[in-house]
């Protein structure tokens, strides 16, 4: 293709299939996710979203097609990216400040080094005070916190959130939202985010790009633009949003009818 | 209560001992002595030295079965659930082991091994491993795939894969495995004294059955309970120590 010393794009996702067995559950898809953004993917249950997360995450292989992190082919797992599960996948044997380092400890890091890095996301994430407790003894929002404090630790370009708050009850979502805005804003990192509420998608992302129920690819790209700018707190009374979220659940009603 | 668990052990014991004193005196039977009784001959035993020889026999079989079923156990039951193939090949062997009668297999020992120390090894093994390799590879097979997957997307290799995320989450059905594991062991080494050579405390059981000198022999059996019962509450404590966000403050103690 072209240059590889500046790509606008993290990730590119190029002509992907992806088979189990006689189920085809990735079809022919391509994608791009520009860096610095956060892109949603956004479609029913059962259409891949997951199963795409993990192929750019290198946890799964693909049949056939090709992904590209910063131009480079994806083989496997790689330091240039960070996976943020939905079920928070912590050790429940392992204190919070153990849990937040084990990705820094996997890559050989001293102990030292690697709390007080681990420290520094605990307090980030809003978790100070609670280093010394075990998983068992938070709430599901602290948990995820967790896991979203070990996947910063690690300093990826590539931040993977696979539908991250909807094991949290709603208020605490919509504050985990809030919260990742200003992380976005704030970090110089790439987010994919998958979920499957509309109203998330909308309210978070700069792109959205919608999939269809198996097999899987691209129906639909959205930017809004209008309103990503605005303060956290009036965006889902903006026109333009309301306008987008009706748009979309229009779109993907007919897969669920 | 700070001691509620240490309270309540020590009032089942009471309760334990007061209805086997009540029927030792109903008589329920006239080969049956009361708790008195057996205690008085246990201390006899204590006092003339014969019951510490009689462990410094049994002991014998007893540690070294219990130290190779664990070891062996854990190491074979480790790779049994890790491996298909060698699942395939090895899991019949101790799902056969566990489920033949062992006075079936006792007289082909003898015929292999003799009648020593060899063939009450045996027995205890054949008693403790199938229970410990079982449960190790059951509790390996079934780790959470999501911590695995975790893992793996944090850039752990297969070794630290096994050493951080599988043994540790495995490590509390191990811990069951090994306490069922070596009770079964306690009682292989018991019964291989009553069944191939008389030796230790099941010497002691044996003959003081055969001159019907029953307090003696429930004396005996006593203390081989007492002693596996401590050594079970031993393994408890070395897991909490070893495994401190195991304890979820589910147990009582």
């Amino acid at each position: 293709m072209n240059d590889k010393t500046t790509s606008v794009n993290a990730v590119e996702v190029r002509n992907v299939y992806k088979n189990y067995n006689e189920v085809e559950a990735l079809q022919d898809l391509s994608l791009d996710f520009p860096k610095g953004e956060l892109t949603s993917l956004l479609g029913p249950s059962g259409c891949g979203k997951t199963t795409l997360l993990k192929i750019i995450a290198g946890l799964i292989p693909t049949t056939s097609g090709e992904v590209k992190i910063n131009g480079k082919k994806v083989t496997g797992p790689g330091p240039d990216r960070a996976f943020v599960f939905q079920d928070f996948a912590l050790l429940p044997w392992e204190t919070v400040i153990k849990n937040v380092s084990f990705g820094l400890e996997l890559r050989g890091v001293a102990k030292s080094e690697r709390e007080a890095i681990a420290e520094k996301y605990i307090v980030d994430v809003g978790l100070a005070g609670f280093e010394h407790k075990f998983p068992h003894q938070l709430s599901g929002g602290m948990r995820q916190r967790v896991g979203l404090a070990r996947a910063l630790s690690v300093d990826a370009e590539v931040l993977l959130m696979d539908e991250p708050f909807s094991a949290v009850d709603e208020q605490t979502r919509r504050k985990f939202q809030e919260d990742l805005l200003n992380l976005v804003k704030n970090e110089n990192k790439t987010f994919l985010f998958v979920t499957h509420s509309i109203e998330e998608a909308v309210y978070l992302s700069d792109q959205i790009a919608l999939l269809l129920p198996r097999p899987s690819r691209v129906s639909e790209i959205i930017r809004p633009s209008g309103f990503r700018h605005k303060d956290v707190d009036s965006i889902r009374r903006d026109s333009e949003y309301l306008d987008i979220v009706d748009r979309i659940w229009d779109s993907l009603r007919t897969y669920v009818e | 209560m700070r001691y509620r668990a240490l309270s309540l052990k020590f009032l089942s014991s009471i309760l334990i001992f007061g209805a086997w004193e009540v029927a030792g005196r109903v008589p329920v039977s006239f080969a049956f002595p009361t708790f008195l009784e057996s205690m008085s001959a246990l201390w006899a035993l204590t006092i003339e030295g014969t019951i510490f020889t009689a462990y410094a026999e049994t002991l014998k079989p007893l540690v070294i079965g219990v130290l190779i079923s664990a070891f062996f156990g854990i190491g074979l039951g480790l790779w049994v659930g890790l491996s298909q193939k060698f699942d395939w090949f090895v899991s019949p062997i101790f799902i056969v082991m566990q489920s033949a009668p062992l006075a079936a297999l006792i007289p082909l020992l003898i015929m292999v091994y003799g009648i020593g120390l060899t063939s009450k090894v045996f027995v205890v093994c054949i008693m403790a491993m199938p229970v410990i390799v079982l449960n190790t590879s059951g509790a390996v097979r079934n780790t959470s795939a999501s911590i695995i997957e975790m893992g793996q997307s944090f850039l752990g290799t297969r070794k630290d894969i096994i050493l951080k995320i599988i043994l540790p989450s495995a490590s509390p059905i191990i811990f069951v495995g090994l306490r069922l594991g070596i009770s079964a062991g306690f009682i292989g080494a018991i019964l291989s004294e009553l069944k191939i050579t008389p030796t230790g405390i099941g010497d002691i059981i044996s003959y003081s059955r055969s001159i019907a000198d029953y307090p003696s022999m429930y004396a005996a059996i006593f203390s081989i309970i007492l002693l596996a019962v401590l050594f079970l509450n031993l393994l408890e404590r070395i897991e909490i120590m070893v495994f401190k966000g195991i304890n979820k403050g589910l147990v009582a103690d």
